[in-house]
This record gives structure tokens, sequence and C-alpha cells, in this order.
């Protein structure tokens, strides 16, 4: 058949055309209620190969040789915290699975566990026979309810086919696993805090060593792997630790889950080989920023994270590169932020996550970020002054330093990314009582063009306080007096006529 | 608050200290928030002090003291939603309600409350009511969105 | 409750399940697929399955299979669906609604001619 015009193909479409998909290896393809269709592609392949023809010491090698680095956010070596826990003393040990993704912005770990649980399952039997787990816990969010259905839904029906239970597929090894809900306590990211959550206690970290290899769960060795990382294990196992470190830079191997969100055209999840460009990501994949507006800075890493300002955007993603740079690759967030984002306000916004989050039990941690919340709110309501950034300036190091786990030792980097790249709009703020961007409420009046409003009394009745003027055809005024600064009159305009200024 | 379907959830998770937290989730499930003397009931049979049932229910996030309404909004803030104008929808829900965050409205229609991120970011901003997702909010949908709810 | 895998057991499952898979492959007209995660749903792809299932019944094609998978990733694009007829390469489709998915279904799924108002591109995703 000839077609006037070629329809386009997968990899012509440049979201597809870039992705590189191991995590995602089964993404559309298919029914995660489906056991079947997981064992009919190349599901359940590795487990008899691990279980029966690969020791422990033997599986943990591969492991280590492919360099699979944990993808929760610290990027430790996975091969070498699974040897950690095989060596550590002790009869009872546990397999934690962190499923608990909780980055505002991001869901790497809720889509993998949607869409593919099985290969998640299959991760985590082959992760407690190489460690010397019998049981493991799968901790998950509980804002994710079809995650859950579909997780539980997956465990029944391993365990209908003996895939999960006591001696799987006559290898001798048994694995059973529990499922926890957590209880959206953003802390739990932390591995002492989630230990402690699993035991039914209140989430709060506690000082390493002892760390969880040695005493974890009721105090047995344990072992904490992401989702996205286990979900990598089957293929890697499958493929050799050699192909997996085939992919990616120097320092980071393999291929990374990004959630690629914000102003942004082609929202989504994204998987490529380490060491691809974040101007790949955005621009070629993502498809650039929506409505002609200008790209300001991707933020990566969640609240632990940093933004980085377009300079940089040539920079290969891995863990080094972006840590360098001063954000983190944390779990895989991506979030675009155009000229319409203030940077003072995304500082506030994460601060704010963080002062609600920290746990309370470590000062630099609960006052700091306080203090620090509190001087970004007065920039952002037009109270700053000079002294006030100088004194950040002084906090932010001393909470890093000074805090007892990773929430607070990582806290300040919003404030010092931001502080690093976009020193000018710190300075409109304070200096100026001016919001370039056009966010900080306080900072802000709208007005509306009168060139181009057709007098069509849609914004007036959008208008919850009254402020707006003017009839039929006749351009229409707003009160600043009486105007709350919603933005339902911008919202509702078909014209584009009203402005921020 | 039904004191015997309560001994159920503890008894399906054996009356243990450590399954304190699953029980609070499983209470709030079916009375969609933690009234004290459900707290209370859980000390007493698992024989732990109250406070500490307390401290649990206080310091995770998604338990709730006061009761909810018939429908629980929420408004998600996470980062995605937030840069593309969370909570400017937060503030017209509020505002449309005339209630506070966390409080039930008067007519024991809605509770609004903001979460930290649904894991739904590809479609910020966005509001969920009771376990439907809705994507792509502005402050026009989301009048319209609240109004299907009795 | 089945008897638990042996790993001969598990490689004759294998076996068995891409064999019944080809022979349904070979014997079906077209395979439909709704991409169905959070985002998907909250966008609107259960509307988009109960319009195909509806389409199913009305038309009696019992010679199309239509299932569900997770998040296909492109949320910008949900609700999204797939369609591969036996013989040619699938095809994505985008932005749907019920309406759009009944074209979708009756153009392609049982006309094998591509929708090309909502299709995303041809050819879905393998990995190497």
């Amino acid at each position: 058949m000839i077609l006037a015009s070629p329809l386009p193909r997968l990899e012509d479409v440049p979201f597809f055309a870039h992705q590189r998909l191991v995590v995602m290896r089964h993404r559309g393809r298919i029914d995660p209620e489906r056991i079947d269709d997981y064992i009919a592609l190349d599901g359940y392949e590795a487990l008899p190969k691990a279980l029966l023809e690969m020791t422990p010491e033997k599986i943990i090698g591969e492991v280590k040789t492919s360099l699979l680095r944990g993808r929760g956010g610290a990027g430790f070596p996975t091969g070498v915290k699974w040897e950690l826990c095989r060596k550590a003393p002790g009869e009872r040990k546990l397999l934690i699975c962190n499923a608990d993704e909780g980055d505002p912005g991001e869901f790497m770990d809720r889509s993998v566990l949607e869409a593919d649980p099985h290969a998640v399952l299959e991760g985590m039997v082959i992760a407690g026979h190489a460690i010397g787990a019998g049981e493991g816990i799968l901790y998950v969010r509980d804002e994710y309810p079809l995650a859950l259905r579909r997780m539980q839904v997956a465990i029944d029906q391993a365990e209908a086919y003996g895939l999960l239970g006591s001696d799987i597929l006559g290898s001798g090894h048994s694995f059973r696993i529990r499922v926890i809900r957590g209880g959206g306590a953003f802390v739990c990211g932390e591995e002492t805090a989630l230990i402690a959550s699993v035991e039914g206690r209140a989430g709060r970290p506690s000082p390493r060593p002892p760390f969880p290899a040695q005493r974890g769960v009721w105090g047995f060795p344990t072992t904490i792997n992401n989702v996205e990382t286990l979900a990598c294990i089957p293929a890697i196992l499958l493929r050799g630790g050699a192909w997996y470190a085939s992919m990616g830079t120097e320092t980071s191997k393999g291929t990374k889950v990004f959630s690629l969100v914000g102003k942004v055209k082609n929202t989504g999840l994204v998987e490529v080989p380490m060491g691809t460009s974040l101007r790949r990501i955005v621009f070629d994949i993502g498809g650039g920023i929506p409505d002609g507006k200008r790209f300001k800075a991707v933020q990566s890493g969640g609240p632990s994270g940093g933004c980085i300002p377009e300079g940089l955007l040539d920079l290969p993603v891995d863990y080094e590169a972006l840590t360098k740079a001063g954000a983190i690759m944390g779990s895989g967030g991506l979030i675009v932020m155009d000229e319409t984002s203030c940077m003072v306000d995304v500082a506030r916004y994460f601060l704010g996550f963080l002062m609600e989050e920290s746990c309370g039990k470590c000062t630099p941690c609960r006052e700091g970020i306080l203090r620090m919340h509190e001087i970004l709110t007065d920039f952002t309501e037009g109270r700053g002054t000079e002294a006030q950034l100088a004194l950040l300036e002084e906090l932010a190091p001393v909470v890093k330093d000074a805090s007892l786990c990773a929430l607070g030792g990582t806290a300040s980097n919003p404030v010092l990314s931001t502080l690093r790249y976009f020193r000018d709009e710190y300075k409109a703020h304070i200096l100026d009582r001016r919001c370039p961007a056009g966010v900080c409420r306080s900072l802000i009046t709208y007005v509306i063009d009168e060139g181009r409003c057709t007098g069509c009394m849609v914004c007036r009745r959008a208008c919850p306080a009254e402020a707006i003027s003017g009839g039929k055809r006749k351009p229409h005024r707003i009160d600043p007096e009486r105007c709350v600064k919603c933005g339902a009159c911008r919202e509702s305009c078909n014209f584009d006529a009203v402005r921020v200024a | 608050m039904d004191a015997e379907r309560l001994d159920g959830i503890m008894r399906r998770h054996d009356y243990a200290p450590s399954g304190v937290i699953a029980m609070l989730q499983d209470l709030q499930r079916e009375e969609r928030y933690l009234p004290l003397e459900g707290l209370r009931l859980i000390a007493e049979r698992v024989g732990i002090p109250a406070s500490r049932v307390y401290s649990l229910a206080t310091f995770y996030r998604s338990f709730s003291l006061k009761p909810r309404g018939r429908h629980l909004v929420s408004v998600c803030l996470g980062t995605a939603c937030h840069v593309r104008g969370g909570g400017r929808i937060m503030d017209k829900v509020t505002r449309d309600l005339g209630t506070p965050q966390g409080e039930m409205t008067p007519d024991g229609r809605f509770t609004v409350e903001p979460v930290r991120c649904v894991g739904c970011c590809g479609l910020a901003p966005v509001v969920t009511v009771d376990e439907t997702f809705y994507g792509g909010m502005t402050q026009q949908k989301v009048a319209g969105v609240l109004r299907r709810y009795e | 409750m089945t008897a638990p895998l042996t790993v001969e057991g598990l490689r004759q499952l294998k076996a068995r399940l891409r064999a019944e898979g080809k022979a349904r492959e070979e014997a079906i007209r077209a395979r439909v697929t709704v991409h169905m995660g959070t985002c998907g749903i909250a966008a609107g792809a259960r509307e988009v399955l109960e319009a195909v299932e509806a389409c199913v019944r009305e038309e009696a094609a019992t010679d199309v299979w239509v299932t569900t998978s997770g998040c296909a990733g492109l949320c910008s694009r949900e609700p999204m669906m797939t369609v591969e007829r036996r013989g040619s390469p699938g095809a994505m489709y985008a932005g749907l609604d019920a309406k759009k998915a009944r074209e979708v279904f009756a153009s392609h799924a049982l006309g094998g001619k591509i929708a090309e108002a909502h299709l995303l591109c041809i050819g879905s995703e393998r990995t190497d």
C-alpha cells in the first residue's frame, strides 16, 4: 500500500526514539493482573537460573559486575549492599522493597508496580536468595491504591504457582512477602526510619552505624532496595552484568527511569541510558516548553535535589555530574520550570514540604528548616532584607552538616542551588520587591490589557472578589484593592488580556 | 464506631503492637477518620499506652483525628502540581466551600485536604475525590468536578 | 490451588503459553490494548475500555481480543490504546475518549485501516 504522506513511526517520535527500556521492558505489553502474560515473555526466567544454577555469591558477583547502584536516591552499589548483608552474622535476615515513593513530583515506582508487578516480585525473590533472607516486606505508599491492588494480585498469583512460598521451584529456597502500607511520612524514605515504621513505630531515623545490613528490622540484618533497583535484577541475571555495565557512564551504569513533568510538552516516564544529556531529555524526548515560553531550570532529585539552569543542560545525567551541579540524581524526578516559575517560590515550596515532614528528632533539621522557610516566606511576601539573605547563606550549610539523617542533610540543596544559579531572582524579591516570574502574590498585580479586552464579561463572572468592573463590550478594569490575586480572571480570559505586572 | 468490627480489625493483625499502624489504617478506611474511642480500645486490647497509639496517629500524615465529610477532596500539592498552579486550585476549593483545609463542610458533604503528591504528575494539577483522579484541573473545572458529588 | 511449579513445570508452562499466544494471534483479527495506569485512568482510560468492550459486543466481534496494560509512559497524551492486526505492525493511538476509541476500533481493529486522525505512531515499543 502506498500512502500519500507517510504515517509517523515509533522511531520517528522523539519521545520514544531516544528511550532504552530495561526497567520498563514490558511497558504496554502485559496485563499486570495476569502472571501468564509475564511468563509468556521472559518472566520468571531469571528465577530458576538464580535459585538452581547460581550460588548466592555468584548472584552477588553478577550484580557487582553490572555496577548497578541503588535507584532510591543514594546510589550505593547494590551488589556491595547485598554482600554486606550476606556476610552479616545471623540466621534470620530480611529484604525490604521500598515502594514508599515519597518525593513529590515523581511516580517511577508507582508505574513499575502498576505495570510490571511480577518483575518486582522476581527481583525480590532473587535478592532474598542472594542475601540469605526468607522473608520480604513490600512497603508501599497508601496513596497508591491501584499499585497496592495489583501487587496483591501478583503476590497471590505467584503463590498459587509456587513462585513464592516454600521450596520455590524445588530449590529449597523459601521466600514469603508481606505487604505493609506506608503512613504517608516522607522521612520513611530514610532506611532507619523505614525500619522503625515496619516495626510499627513512628518513623524516626536513628544514627548509623549500626547499618541495616548489621541490625535492621527487629535487630536482624536487613537489606532495603528500591522498586526500580529490584525490577532491574531479572534482566541483569538473564543478560549478564557485563551487558548492563555496557550502558552508561564511567561511574553510573545502565539505564535510569525519570518522571518528566512540569512545564514540558510531553510529560511522562522516560527511561534512558545513564549519561544522556538533560537537553536531550527535556527538549527531544520532552518536546521542550509549551506555549512558546522560555526554559528556566530543571529540578532534579526532589526536595533533596536542586535546580539546574540552561547553561548546564548539556550535562550528562549521572550520579556524580548531578551532584557536582548542586542537584542530585535522587530517585529520578525531573520537574521542568519555565520563565513563569519563580525560583524563590520553588525553594520556599521545598522547604515548606521538608518543614512539615521533618520528624523533629534533631534540632538542626527541625529548627533550621523552620528558620530557612521563614526567611524564604519573607522574601516571597516582600519583607526580605539583605541581612536575611546573609543569614540564610550561613544557616544552610549548618543544617546540611549537623542534621542526623539525609532529610536534614540535603534540605538546604533547594536553597543553595537556586542561590547559586538564580541569585538575581532573590535580589529582585529583596531589593526591588518584585517577582520577575509573576508568581509571588504579594509582589504582583493583575491588570487588564485594554487593547486586547473585548468586554466579554467572562472574567467578571469568574472573579470571586467582585474586583472587576466594566460593562459589556467595554474594557474591564481590576480594582487592585479588592483583587485577591487568585488568577481566575487570567485563567478564564480567552483573549490573553489579563497580565501580571 | 462499632467496637466489634474494630475488634475484628485487631484480630486480623494478631493484636500485635507492631500491627497498630495497620489497625489504624483499617479503622480509618471504615470510619473515614480515627475516633479517639477507637484509639483507646486499640491501646487497651493490644496492651500498650494510649499515648503510643496517639503518637502514631499524629505522626503519620495519612491519619485524621477529625471526622471527615462524605467525600474526601484531596488537592495535590506535589512539585509538578505546585508549579502548575495546584495552590490556586486549593484556594478556589476552600473559598467556594467556605471551609478551611482539613475541616468538614457544615453540610457534611466534603473535607478538603492537601496531599503531597498522588503520583499522577503528568496530568498536573490533580485533584482526587475519594478514589477518583481528576487531572488537568483549572479553577473552572474543579468547580464542575465538585458539583458531581452529593 | 494448583501444585507448586517445578523448574520443568515452569518451562512447560512458558512453552504452552507462548504456543497458545501464537495460536491466538493467528486466530484473531486484532488485539486492542488499552493502557491503564493511574494516569491513564485519570485521563479517561476506563471510558475508552468500556467503549471498546461495547463495540465488541455490538459488532459481535469475538475475534478481537481486548486487553489492558499498565501505563504506556506518555502521560500528556493519555488515554492511549494500541491496535495490532495480524501481519502488520501495531499502531498507538493517543488523546482518546469514548467516541474516538469507537472510531479507531471500527476503522483499524475491524476494518484494518489506520485511523490517522488519532494516530500517535506506528509500531510498538520493543526492547533490544
